[in-house]
């Protein structure tokens, strides 16, 4: 079957199987090797993406769900080089070590950044829940979403 | 996965047409769908994404009721429910990715033991309204896994009568979210309610507990109440004993929670 959907903003169109997994589209279909798999079980949230605005896990989604829809990936987020200020701040605060979970960490935490009012740690923790880390700890992760959240307007 | 079809009809007339018996799978959020598909327990020959549909779609208010849509997903209901017990429990739901993919209808047709709905819907008294019926929450569920339901029969909406005061408290599995158990209290037009998930193969209603609270909606009220084991689940996040221990403690943590202020 055929799906049409905007991704990283850019419209786009792939032959896919019904039962073909978001996750396995961006990656073989459109080389967007950034979204990665951790489980393929819905737990880890490496594979983590935005459908409409808001985060996913693409692994528990099929391409078909997407036909129509924007989809956003990690590729998407920095604008011409320069890097979203959460990835900044990702960055500056050494919120990742081997990088597996980060491409995730930081769609989630856009999704936070963009539906939270204030950098309140309980509920970044609890918005992290699906998001697994094994390097840092989670502290500078924490740190990296508060920070970009009381940087916004 | 094994292969199957993928459908996505424009109407729930069209979508209950698609659906022409045990073999097709209406498909919501998937997050529980997709799951077992990739677990190979299912094999339906298509599925029929529903969660598009507009009459499937959005929350609003009618005469002294919440009719939520039954592709409205958790994390939609966590934001704008006007019942804050049921937004408190939708958000607390797996975790974000979770909540902003799956549905209501879905986690009420799918009727895990452990679904943090189940208790919104028994607690709160709600029907189930479908596309040929309403189904009160009392005879929705009949075992694990297991509803009311028919072949093809799509759950349309859900609509919640506002109770007077409402809370739920659950203690979550660290890994899933999911509630070991949970526990709604709510005071409505019709009485006291107290319903229990994650604790046995269906929620359940606990009548000792409503009897207690009719008097003082108060934690205080369920002082040396128990909860007999036998019917509980024993599983490996939990033994029966664990849980029967739990459900008083949860009820008296929902009543102070603001369910009994
Ligand atoms: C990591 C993880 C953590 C989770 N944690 C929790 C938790 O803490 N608490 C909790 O309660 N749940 C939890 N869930 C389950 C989650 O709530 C699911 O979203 C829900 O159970 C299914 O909803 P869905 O929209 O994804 O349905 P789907 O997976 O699309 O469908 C589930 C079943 O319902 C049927 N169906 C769907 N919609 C309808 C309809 N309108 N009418 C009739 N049949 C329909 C489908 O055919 C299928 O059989 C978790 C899931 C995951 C992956
Ligand atoms: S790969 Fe999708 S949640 Fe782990
Ligand atoms: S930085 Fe290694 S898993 Fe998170």
């Amino acid at each position: 079957m055929r799906v049409a959907f905007t991704l990283n903003g850019r419209e786009v169109e792939a032959e896919v199987e019904p039962n073909t997994l978001l996750v396995a589209l961006l990656r073989e279909g459109f080389g967007l090797t950034g979204t990665h798999v951790g489980c393929d079980t819905g737990q880890c949230g490496a594979c983590t993406v935005h459908l409409d605005g808001r985060a996913v896990k693409s692994c528990l989604i099929l391409a078909a769900q997407a036909d129509g829809r924007s989809v956003l990936t990690i590729e998407g987020v920095a604008e011409g080089g320069t890097l979203h200020p959460l990835q900044a701040a990702f960055r500056d605060r050494h919120a990742l070590q081997c990088g597996f979970c980060t491409p995730g960490m930081v769609m989630s935490g856009l999704d936070l950044v963009a539906h939270l009012d204030s950098p309140d740690e309980a509920a970044i923790r609890h918005g992290l829940d699906g998001n697994l880390c094994r390097c840092t700890g989670y502290r500078p992760i924490v740190e990296a979403i508060a920070q970009t959240i009381g940087e916004k307007g | 996965m094994f292969p199957f079809d993928y459908l996505r009809p424009q109407s729930v007339a069209e979508a209950v047409c698609a659906h022409d018996g045990e073999e097709r799978r209406y498909l919501a959020g998937g997050q529980s769908l997709l799951a077992a598909l990739k677990l190979r327990l299912a094999q339906p020959s298509a599925l029929i994404d529903i969660a598009r549909l507009p009459e499937l779609a959005g929350i609003h208010a009618e005469a002294g009721r919440l009719v939520v849509g039954a592709a409205v997903p958790h994390a939609q209901l966590a934001a704008r429910s006007t019942i804050p017990a049921l937004a408190q429990l939708a958000g607390s739901i797996g975790d974000l990715q979770v909540r902003n993919m799956g549905t209501l209808g879905g986690a009420l047709a799918n009727a895990d033991p452990a679904s943090d709905h189940a208790a919104g819907v028994l607690g709160l008294g709600a029907e189930i309204r479908t596309d040929r019926r309403v189904i009160a929450a009392a005879d929705f569920f009949l075992g694990m896994f297991e509803t009311a339901l028919e072949p093809g029969e799509l759950i349309v909406s859900v609509s919640y009568p506002l109770p007077r005061r409402a809370s739920y408290a659950k203690v979550r599995n660290p890994a899933s979210g999911y509630p070991v158990v949970g526990v709604l209290v709510a005071e409505t037009d019709d009485g006291i309610r107290v319903a229990v998930t994650g604790a046995a193969s269906c929620p359940f209603r606990l009548t000792e507990f409503e009897m207690a609270l009719a008097g003082d909606f108060s934690p205080a009220a369920l002082e040396g109440l128990t909860v007999p084991v036998d019917d509980l689940s024993r599983d490996l996040h939990a033994s029966a004993e664990y849980r029967a221990a739990l459900i008083p403690v949860l009820a008296r943590r929902a009543l102070a929670q603001g369910g009994g202020e």
